[in-house]
């Protein structure tokens, strides 16, 4: 149990919206991760803090409510401060807003620190063999 | 033998009640000062003040808590902040101890000099969660293993490498494992540590401190008294399997030095639509308000209340408040003479209970999103607590108790702290809740009715 891969999850900032979370923590919990779920609501310190005490693998970060950008601002900063700077982060949810280029979005949150960036509706099937092999497992 | 002896070896007194179990009533209740240089010469004046026949008191069991020799003293230290470090401190109050500081990430050269000053009875070291960070756990043990004086170790960190956390220490320093106080993100789990830590004050704290010297007199000193009273809580709360408890309950004891708070209930959230948020709180949660203290801890307090508030309370010029606070900070021992030293310590009650029970209960803040107002809860949400205990000497012989407790309900200026709203309140006027603590673990029937009993008997007038 212990050799488990262990992943932070949270929908970050003000926002609510929960039904991906859950997917998202069953299906890696599924796929053998050992899942810290933070779920909504989540502040970046909450992420850091919560990364920290478990030693974790990787963030996995959500953000539908539009807000993202403004949301993940620092995250990484954040990160490198509490001296686990260059852990996986990912991001999903919906990061577009009005009529963006996806290339744009995504290229907006690699700029943001995030190591891969997911479009709407990313199934978790499409995300884990990327994943594991980002882990080396 | 149905006759049993609690004993409270306090700072100051030495209180001993008598219980007969197979009537579950009090029998006889007396004190003594304490003599520190052997405190088993101050029980032997306590038990010979209890007017019962020498056999009895010979052949009768007799359990010990103590609060004597400045109380269990700690240092707490844990990875993050708000996450282990929290949790170990929140062990460790709940434990009984006084915390004398909680440290968080790496220790530095700065922090062990420190800790070598305050020099702590016990140093509980907690970080990581189980299979999470193990370098900064590691990191301190070995910082820690620097201190010249050995300093007995609970280690509830990170599963993982308990023992390797465990070799660290020379063999001056004695360690013991205990579950972590945090397994996962925001699950507790501190009883298993205080546990250890009752067990580790009982085996090597007693002797440190010399209270051993009781043991000629007593089977033994089982805990610190704030774990005793914790502990009455707890039953009373909780009930037996055959008796129910009172549910949910708020404690309340002002010190000369600090002011207690100790809460019994879940503290989920009471009202629709709020978000809890943070980590859980302990069922029994107790904190201890150091800068909250009617007498040693005078000029702090009336800082934090503010002197023009209190002058206001008191319609005082605000001269005359700072020269009474200096009064007794000089010399704590005064007590109030006259009715105006009254309605200055009534006062100063009133706010030490509304300052301490407002930090001790959780808060709701606002959060604005697209979608409209949220609310969010930090902490226990008490608000539908409704028994409100008074316990120690401040309470117990005022003429004010009531309202002096009163500080803790909710008011119209602090809308956002979740205080019980409308409580019923009780006084603690036998002194009962420690004893009935000690008695609570062979004897709960007999020692939830006695609190029962006694608590009723001193309800204070109901507001309605
Ligand atoms: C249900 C819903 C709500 C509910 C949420 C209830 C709840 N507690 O969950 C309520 C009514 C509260 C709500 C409110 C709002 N909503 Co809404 N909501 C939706 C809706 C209809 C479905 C969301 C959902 O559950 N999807 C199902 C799950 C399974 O999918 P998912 O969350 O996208 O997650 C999957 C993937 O995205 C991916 N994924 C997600 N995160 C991550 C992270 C990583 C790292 C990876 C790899 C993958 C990944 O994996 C998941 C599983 O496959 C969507 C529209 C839609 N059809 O998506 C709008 C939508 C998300 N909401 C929207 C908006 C604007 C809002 C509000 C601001 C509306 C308002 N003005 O009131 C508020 C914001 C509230 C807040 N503070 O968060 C917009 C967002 C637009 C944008 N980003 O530009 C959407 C897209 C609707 C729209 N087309 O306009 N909403």
């Amino acid at each position: 149990m212990e050799s488990k891969k262990t992943l932070v999850l949270g929908v970050i900032g003000s926002d609510v919206h929960a039904v991906g979370n859950k997917i998202l923590e069953v299906s890696f919990q599924e796929a053998g991760f050992n899942v810290v779920n933070l779920g909504v609501l989540v502040s970046q310190k909450e992420f850091v803090e919560a990364a920290l005490e478990t030693n974790a693998d990787a963030i996995m970060v959500s953000s539908l409510y539009g807000h993202g950008e403004i949301d993940v601002r620092g995250l990484r900063e954040a990160l490198i401060e509490a001296g686990i700077g260059d852990i996986l982060m990912y991001i999903g949810g919906y990061l577009v807003v009005g009529s963006q280029e996806w290339s744009e979005v995504e290229n907006k949150f690699k700029q943001l620190g995030f190591d891969r960036v997911y479009p709407p509706s990313t199934l978790p099937e499409d995300v884990i063999p990327t994943l594991r092999a980002d882990l080396g497992i | 033998m149905s006759e049993i002896i609690l004993v409270d070896i306090g700072s100051t007194f030495t209180k001993v009640t008598a219980v007969d179990l197979s009537t579950a009533q009090l029998i006889s209740q007396a004190n003594a000062p304490t003599t520190p240089e052997d405190v088993s010469i101050g029980l032997q004046n306590a038990f010979d003040q209890l007017g019962l026949p020498h056999e009895v008191i010979m052949g009768a069991r007799k359990l010990a808590c103590s609060s004597a020799a400045g109380g269990l003293r700690m240092v707490a230290i844990g990875l993050v902040e708000d996450l282990t470090a929290k949790a170990a401190k929140q062990a460790a109050l709940g434990a009984g101890a006084r915390v004398l500081k909680t440290y968080s990430f790496q220790l530095t050269e700065a922090d062990l000099a420190e800790i070598e000053q305050l020099q702590p009875d016990i140093i509980l070291l907690a970080g990581g969660t189980d299979g999470g960070n193990t370098a900064n756990i590691l990191h301190n043990a070995q910082a820690l293993a620097s201190l010249s004086q050995g300093v007995p170790i609970v280690i509830a960190g990170n599963r993982s490498v308990g023992p390797e956390v465990s070799k660290c220490f020379p063999e001056r320093f004695s360690t013991y494992l205990a579950p972590n106080v945090m397994p996962q993100i925001g699950k507790l789990e501190v009883e298993p540590a205080r546990e250890v830590i009752r067990k580790v004050f009982m085996e090597k704290i007693i002797f440190a401190k010399g209270l051993n010297k009781a043991e000629r007199l007593i089977e033994g000193i089982f805990m610190p008294t704030p774990a005793a009273v914790l502990r009455a809580g707890r039953l009373l709360s909780e009930g037996t399997d055959l008796t129910k408890g009172w549910g949910d309950l708020l404690i309340v004891d002002v010190g000369g030095a600090t002011t207690d708070v100790h809460s019994l209930g879940s503290g989920s959230p009471s009202k629709a639509g709020v978000v809890p948020r943070g980590l859980p709180e302990p069922y029994a949660k107790r904190t201890v308000e150091g800068d909250l203290g009617m007498r040693v801890s005078v000029l702090p307090l009336v800082e934090a209340i503010n002197p023009a508030v209190l002058a206001r309370d008191l319609n005082w010029e605000q001269e005359k408040v700072e020269k009474r606070a200096k009064e007794l900070s000089v010399r704590p021992e005064l007590l109030p003479q006259n009715p105006e030293e009254v309605a200055f310590d009534h006062a100063l009650g009133y706010r030490a209970v509304h300052l301490a029970v407002g930090r001790h209960v959780g808060r709701l803040s606002e959060l604005y999103t697209p979608s409209g107002l949220v609310w969010m809860q930090d902490g226990k949400d008490l608000s539908p607590v409704n028994k409100v205990i008074g316990t120690g000497g401040v309470m117990v012989n005022s003429q004010h108790a009531h309202s002096m407790l009163k500080g803790a309900e909710q008011q119209p200026e602090t809308p956002l702290e979740l205080r019980p709203e409308r409580p019923r309140y009780f006084l603690d006027g036998k002194y009962i809740l420690a004893p009935m603590g000690l008695l609570a673990e062979d004897y709960p029937e007999v020692a939830l009715k006695i609190l029962k009993d006694s608590l009723n008997d001193h309800e204070l007038a109901r507001r309605d």
